[in-house]
């Protein structure tokens, strides 16, 4: 029986409204078997999370292709959970690094992890040298829906708001929306104007920017 | 007129055919050949002008209207060769070479291989006419006039008519210098006379130094290399025809030092790199069969030391060890052990996707080493760490290199997965077949993951 405390340094997130420090990693085992699964912050690691094969990009073809399924898999989660919208390839990543096993990722593959990713429209490379990649755990026909019904629920129909409210205002905080990534935002509400749903127009600055609904 | 010159055989696609040991000089382009009067020959314009050790050659080229035939002069019938004047008047022309030929009586060029000739001087009442080659072409004129000196100069037309005392190598049944007639050592011109056996010791001594001495005079200077080569050619060539006529009689009266002999030609043959024509017809040549059978023989032993798979290069080296003084090359080691598929041997030659060839028995089984790796691997330290090929070397008895061509194979088969880090290259026993993708959480009670979560867990 014994415990580890490993201190995580974080440097990539974007938003973080509700001010989090995050918990370190603990490791419980009780009676002979380790049940608890380890954790980064809140989110619960899968247990081969700890096998070190995981961390090298394998070669053999069958073995890569559920190696390259179980870590989109986890992108995704954790990017849910932790509602991280970007990430930087060459910047830490918590999920990226394995400090109990000593293991990381190499660049080679995050960038075929990511690659995968973005070839079924789950993510989207923000630039030629696949430095940054933006991380759609909801699609962006799934952030527009979620509009919709937030616009709804809240009988937005006819009213006017800017984009910072909806990133950042009170009604936003129990959906999803809040503290969404500025250029998905927009995307799906481009979306959403393409489909007539609502018109945005200029403001005096870009925060200014407003939103006509007519749902 | 165009019967002035001796004719030129050419080959079809156009290039001269050479006589016995004529070699090609210099050549120049677009030149005409203009006689001093026009009653001689008439110009022949615009050729390819080739100077061999033993002819003038002059060739119409490609685009001449009027088909001329090739046409040829002697070096024998060269008299005099004029050295090139330098004057105000040659910077504005095209060089010009100019040398005297002579004529016969009839009025054509004197050919010396035409019997004629025999007795026949140049002083006895033949005519010579000047003939000048105009290089219109470019061309290194004056390089073509150095070596035409040098070729009329060395005559090797002349050596031609005594190249039967020419071959002077020790091997070939020379004829030796000649046996005096009056009894004593030496011989009435004072040259030492070959009597008794110290004669036939001292013949074949004398033999042996000329040998040597034409040797040494090849290597010393490279022109005179070039004409000893055409001696060691016809030595190869005579070894050729030798071992050919050998094979081909079917006497059975052929005594065993003949055949014995005519092996160890074949061999000196070989180990200077010349393949005899004789073993095309047989698996290869008879050297590399018995070469072959003994490697393998040789082979069984290292093989069971190192547990059934021996790296080739390590074969090679322990071979030629045992071997001693005669040295195989590593193209004779692959050509062996190719060889073994031909034969009923229990070894063959393997080579792995990474490139590396092994030795192994025919008996060697992979599934084998597989199941040993796996229990290998699901032993509690390896769940935790892994393998290396190390210790997969030491548990399977076998060397490291082999070791990790087998957790390669085995990872290539889905048994393993791979662990790179800065602490080296290991092997686990692979898990992800066991995971679902959809329920990543779970684990199942009796599978190899819940098996590696105990063994991971319980580490100190």
């Amino acid at each position: 029986m014994f415990g580890i405390e490993v201190i995580i340094l974080i440097s990539s997130l974007r938003f973080r409204l509700e001010a989090e420090n995050f918990s370190p990693i603990s490791i419980y085992c009780e009676g002979s078997t380790c049940r608890e699964m380890q954790k980064l912050g809140d989110f619960k690691l899968p247990h081969f999370f700890n096998y070190p094969p995981y961390f090298t990009l394998q070669p053999v073809r069958e073995t890569r292709e559920k190696q390259v399924q179980l870590w989109k898999e986890l992108i995704l989660d954790y990017c849910r959970t932790q509602k991280i919208f970007v990430i930087k390839l060459e910047e830490e990543f918590p999920l990226f690094s394995n400090s109990v096993i000593e293991r990381t990722l190499s660049h080679e593959a995050r960038e075929a992890f990511l690659s995968a990713l973005a070839a079924e429209g789950r993510a989207e490379w923000l630039d030629k040298g696949h430095r940054s990649c933006l991380i759609l755990w909801h699609r962006i026909q799934e952030w527009a829906d979620i509009i919709v019904n937030f616009v709804k629920d809240n009988g937005f129909e006819d009213s006017v708001m800017t984009v910072e409210e909806i990133r950042f205002g009170i009604e936003s905080r129990r959906t999803e929306l809040h503290g969404i990534d500025r250029t998905i935002l927009m995307r799906a509400l481009k979306l959403l104007e393409q489909k007539g749903k609502l018109a945005i127009f200029k403001g005096t600055s870009t925060d200014d920017e407003g939103i006509k609904f007519s749902v | 007129m165009s019967n002035f010159f001796s004719k030129a055989e050419v080959t079809s696609s156009g290039r001269p055919v050479f006589l016995r040991n004529e070699v090609e000089c210099h050549l120049l382009s677009g030149v005409d050949l203009e006689p001093e009067d026009h009653h001689h020959f008439s110009p022949l314009k615009s050729g390819i002008f080739i100077l061999t050790t033993h002819r003038l050659l002059w060739l119409p080229s490609s685009s001449a209207t009027t088909p001329t035939s090739a046409s040829a002069i002697p070096l024998a019938a060269i008299s005099h060769i004029f050295s090139s004047q330098k004057s105000l008047k040659s910077v504005f022309h095209s060089p010009r070479i100019r040398f005297q030929v002579l004529v016969s009586p009839d009025g054509r060029v004197f050919d010396p291989g035409s019997g004629s000739g025999s007795g026949f001087s140049s002083g006895s009442g033949s005519r010579s006419v000047v003939v000048t080659a105009v290089v219109r072409g470019k061309g290194d004129c004056d390089g073509f006039l150095v070596k035409f000196w040098d070729s009329w100069r060395t005559r090797a037309w002349e050596s031609n008519e005594t190249s039967g005392s020419g071959s002077g190598t020790g091997l070939a049944s020379g004829s030796g210098a000649g046996t005096g007639t009056g009894g004593g050592l030496y011989s009435a011109d004072g040259s030492v006379r070959m009597v008794g056996v110290a004669g036939i010791l001292r013949k074949e001594q004398e033999m042996w130094e000329s040998t040597d001495k034409s040797l040494q005079d090849a290597f010393q200077d490279l022109n005179a290399l070039m004409s000893k080569a055409q001696e060691m050619v016809k030595l190869a060539e005579k070894m050729r025809q030798k071992l050919l006529s050998g094979t081909g009689s079917q006497t059975s009266g052929t005594n065993d030092e003949d055949m014995g002999s005519k092996e160890e030609i074949q061999d000196w043959l070989l180990s200077v790199g010349i393949i005899s024509p004789v073993t095309k017809e047989s698996a290869g040549a008879l050297y590399h069969q018995q070469l072959s059978r003994q490697l393998a023989d040789f082979v069984t032993t290292p093989l069971e030391r190192a547990g059934g798979m021996i790296n080739l290069i390590d074969a090679y080296c322990l071979f030629n060890r045992a071997r001693g003084t005669e040295l195989i090359s590593p193209d004779d080691m692959l050509q062996a052990c190719s060889l073994w598929e031909k034969f009923d041997v229990p070894v063959m030659l393997r080579k792995f996707d990474s490139g590396v060839m092994v030795i192994q028995n025919k008996s060697h089984s992979d599934e084998e080493v597989f199941a040993r790796i796996k229990s290998l691997v699901t032993k509690p330290e390896a769940l935790r760490n892994g393998i290396s090929p190390t210790d997969a070397a030491m548990t399977l008895g076998i060397a490291p290199a082999m070791a990790k061509e087998h957790l390669l194979t085995a990872e290539s088969k889905g048994l393993l997965c791979r662990d790179i880090s800065p602490d080296g290259f290991r092997f686990y026993i692979n898990l992800f077949p066991e995971i679902d993708p959809c329920n990543i959480y779970f684990v199942k009670d009796y599978g190899i993951c819940s098996t590696w979560i105990k063994a991971v867990s319980t580490s100190g």
